[in-house]
């Protein structure tokens, strides 16, 4: 099927008029008409997950994840209202008491999607108290560093290590509140599997886990992805490590 | 070392605790036991430090470090900083750092030298020196400055708002930036970032030098209290250049004792463990570091302005020499031992501080490119920097994977602990000794204190209106009167 030959239709996303072809999902639409709407575990390149729900949206009605719903013609979309926004904090502060993010000296900060779209939807405090799980650091690979602590278990690095660079290095293990990020090998160290850092997998994590070794602040201030652009107004928020 | 530390029938004595409560890191409390006739028997200085963080870097990677241990201070973060940054060097194998490299940092911590010790002496300091540590206490505050002295107080804001534009422009940001890295710096000065600077920075030395002025004419005016006010001997150490000359950033350690004669010289700072070790006492969570070879109860010292501008044979920025040399010449043959002096050389390094920044900014290095150096992989490393408050020393050793395996810190504060405790117990000696306590009187214990400006200087008087809390208990722990200051400074007696 050619780009011509698709349906073109549109649906409305808080009031304005947004394009879309057949197939592509609410988001998809919304980022290819350079809207905004809030998302962690989705990144364009990939297989939508619909995990964290960040990227809710009311749709004719009906609270869905934009990520993984289909636009449809004439369909009313809400997404930037108090409500939802008010959602989207209590499920940020609730990835934040659950992992142990500390972003003053985090060398992701500045390029962390989880600090900027808490930033972007002004979430003050993390509210709930803090599980402070205690979760390992794997710096076993002479290359990479795993830093565990931040895991918002998005699944970027599975997607991308089995779908990309069909290696598999990554998983998902455990069910609910036990769920948590394993690597793949008899030993669970990094060093023991074939990862390297040419991998996909090595550039798709929004939050600061997998670290390229010993490089760690080396961009300054002021020079960083969301410095500048807040995540809302960044042109394409996704898929930045450096 | 006086003998107030340890009162010979502590069970027959009133217990009069200050306590600042505070929201901060840094918080400290003096104890006091006081007989009947309320003859000091005993007084002791306690600071809650947070030594838990040496656990918290374990396990770490190395390059996060410099970045975290800012965190360790809200006052001189820069100075941990830029510590741990040269401690790092070694784990990367930067034995010698790019030119801008060096200048950048250099130019990071004089802005940190100049906005600290300009916090300390015009926020902190002045309403005590220019209306007397017993005068008013509404008054006695920045505030008051600002009233009667408003052009002083200005200045004040101005030199620290300048030292801070210094830090943002070398380390991204006022506070908590992240500037330095092991092996380098992340960035160097744009031609507009030193423009911006240069074109204020001669004003900042100017006023840098009246502020010296000012402390000099105090000491002049009232020899006896600034000379003899918590008066005691003690040794000194201080970081010098390996020229001898006065240098906050790099060089090797040397030390005097109370009579100004070398103990040591020359000491590469990486063997510190050789030189010193640390007692624990326990009544105390804050370690009293002592010089191996003269010995626990001889080899405390003391460290930070009054020690640098003593220790140094001259300082290579012309105006700060020349003071450096006056206040020499004032002291005489003896070094000058009184707290108060701390005042006078702080001035003096912030006016040396001025003047480097105005140096570096006239060189082209710190425009340059090059910004890393790195070399053969290292697994241990001490770092050496003479922080506003004195010697800091960070030491770490760091794992084939790049974790931090062990973290030792010996903050500024902590090498004045058992000089501050003296300087405590003389003014104890001096004007409490039989006096019944009053808010001036327990402020000239606080003064004492702040005089070294240890980290908890916010604590114990932020803008002079700290909560305070005295209190007066028999040995059963009943309360038998108390003394409160409240958050806006009124005083309230309750029997
Ligand atoms: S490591 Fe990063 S990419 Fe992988 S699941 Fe966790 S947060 Fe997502
Ligand atoms: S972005 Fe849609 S559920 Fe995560």
């Amino acid at each position: 099927m050619t780009e011509d030959s698709k349906i073109a239709a549109s649906f409305e996303l808080d009031g304005k008029t947004i394009p879309f072809t057949e197939g592509q999902t609410i988001i998809q639409a919304a980022m290819a008409a350079g809207e905004y709407i809030p998302h962690l575990c989705f990144n364009p390149e990939f297989k939508p997950h619909g995990s964290c729900k960040i990227c809710t949206v009311k749709a004719d009605g009906r609270q869905t994840a934009s990520c993984t719903s289909l636009a449809q013609p004439g369909m009313v979309v809400e997404s930037d209202t108090p409500a939802l926004n008010e959602e989207r904090r209590a499920l940020l502060q609730m990835l934040f008491v659950e992992g142990n993010h500390f972003c003053p000296s985090c060398e992701k900060s500045g390029n962390c999607q989880l600090q900027a779209t808490a930033y972007e939807l002004e979430m003050m405090s993390p509210h709930f108290d803090q599980f402070y799980p205690d979760r390992p650091l794997d710096a076993s690979h002479h290359e990479y560093l795993l830093d565990l602590n931040r895991c918002i278990l998005c699944s970027l690095c599975v997607r991308a290590s089995r779908d990309v660079d069909a290696k598999n290095v990554f998983a998902l293990a455990g069910r609910g509140i036990k769920t948590h990020l394993i690597v793949n090998a008899k030993s669970g160290r990094l060093a023991d599997t074939d990862f390297s850092g040419d991998d996909k997998a090595a550039h798709v994590c929004p939050v600061g886990v997998i670290i390229k070794k010993r490089v760690g602040f080396s961009v300054p201030i002021g020079q960083r992805s969301f410095d500048e652009h807040p995540i809302g107004a960044a042109p394409h928020p996704d898929n930045r490590d450096d | 070392m006086t003998t107030l530390e340890t009162a010979v029938n502590p069970e027959n004595l009133r217990r009069v605790a200050i306590d600042p409560v505070s929201r901060v890191e840094g918080h400290g409390k003096v104890t006091i036991l006081l007989d009947d006739k309320n003859r000091v028997h005993q007084v002791r200085l306690h600071i809650v430090e947070f030594r838990g963080f040496e656990k918290f870097i374990q396990g770490r990677p190395y390059w996060e470090v410099p970045v975290m241990v800012q965190r360790l201070c809200g006052i001189c973060p820069v100075s941990h900083h830029l510590a741990a940054s040269k401690a790092l060097d070694a784990i990367v194998g930067a034995r010698r750092l790019t030119p801008t490299a060096e200048k950048m940092r250099r130019l990071m911590h004089y802005g940190q030298i100049l906005q600290s010790h300009a916090l300390h002496f015009f926020h902190l300091c002045s309403p005590d020196l220019l209306f007397g540590f017993d005068s008013d206490l509404a008054k006695r505050n920045i505030m008051g400055v600002a009233e009667k002295h408003p052009e002083t107080a200005q200045r004040g804001v101005l030199l620290r708002k300048f030292g801070q534009e210094v830090i943002r422009h070398t380390a991204g940001k006022r506070i908590h930036g992240t500037g330095a890295i092991p092996g380098g710096v992340n960035k160097s000065l744009s031609v507009l970032e030193r423009d911006e600077l240069l074109k204020d920075v001669y004003q900042m030395v100017a006023w840098s030098r009246d502020a010296v002025h000012l402390v000099k004419q105090m000491h002049h005016q009232n020899p006896e209290l600034y000379n003899s006010f918590g008066a005691f001997r003690s040794n000194l150490m201080s970081m010098v250049g390996f020229d001898g000359g006065l240098d906050l950033y790099h060089g090797h350690l040397r030390g005097r004792d109370e009579g100004g004669t070398l103990l040591f010289d020359g000491v590469d700072y990486q063997n510190y463990t050789q030189l010193i070790e640390e007692e624990v006492k326990n009544w105390s969570y804050m370690k009293f570091p002592f010089l191996k070879s003269l010995g626990r109860e001889k080899g405390w010292y003391r460290v930070g302005p009054l020690s640098r501008i003593q220790n140094c044979d001259f300082i290579p920025t012309p105006l700060a020499e020349i003071e450096r040399r006056e206040f020499m010449a004032y002291s005489g043959v003896m070094p000058m031992h009184a707290p108060l002096g701390y005042h006078w050389t702080r001035m003096i390094e912030m006016l040396h501080a001025a003047e480097m920044i105005k140096d570096l900014l006239h060189d082209d290095d710190i425009l340059g490119n090059d910004l890393m150096a790195s070399g053969e992989r290292g697994f241990e490393g001490v770092g050496v920097i003479e922080a506003p408050r004195g010697t800091l020393i960070h030491h770490y050793r760091v794992d084939e994977n790049d974790l931090v395996t062990m973290c030792n810190l010996i903050v500024s504060t902590t090498h004045n602990n058992q000089a501050m405790n003296e300087a405590v117990r003389r003014v104890a000696q001096q004007y409490l000794h039989g006096h019944e306590l009053t808010e001036g009187l327990l402020n000239q214990i606080e003064v004492a204190v702040r005089a070294f400006d240890p980290c908890l200087s916010c604590a114990t008087h932020a803008l002079g209106k700290m909560p305070l809390q005295v209190e007066v208990l028999s040995e059963a722990g009943e309360r038998l009167s108390s003394l409160t200051r409240s958050g806006d400074g009124c005083l309230s007696i309750a029997p």
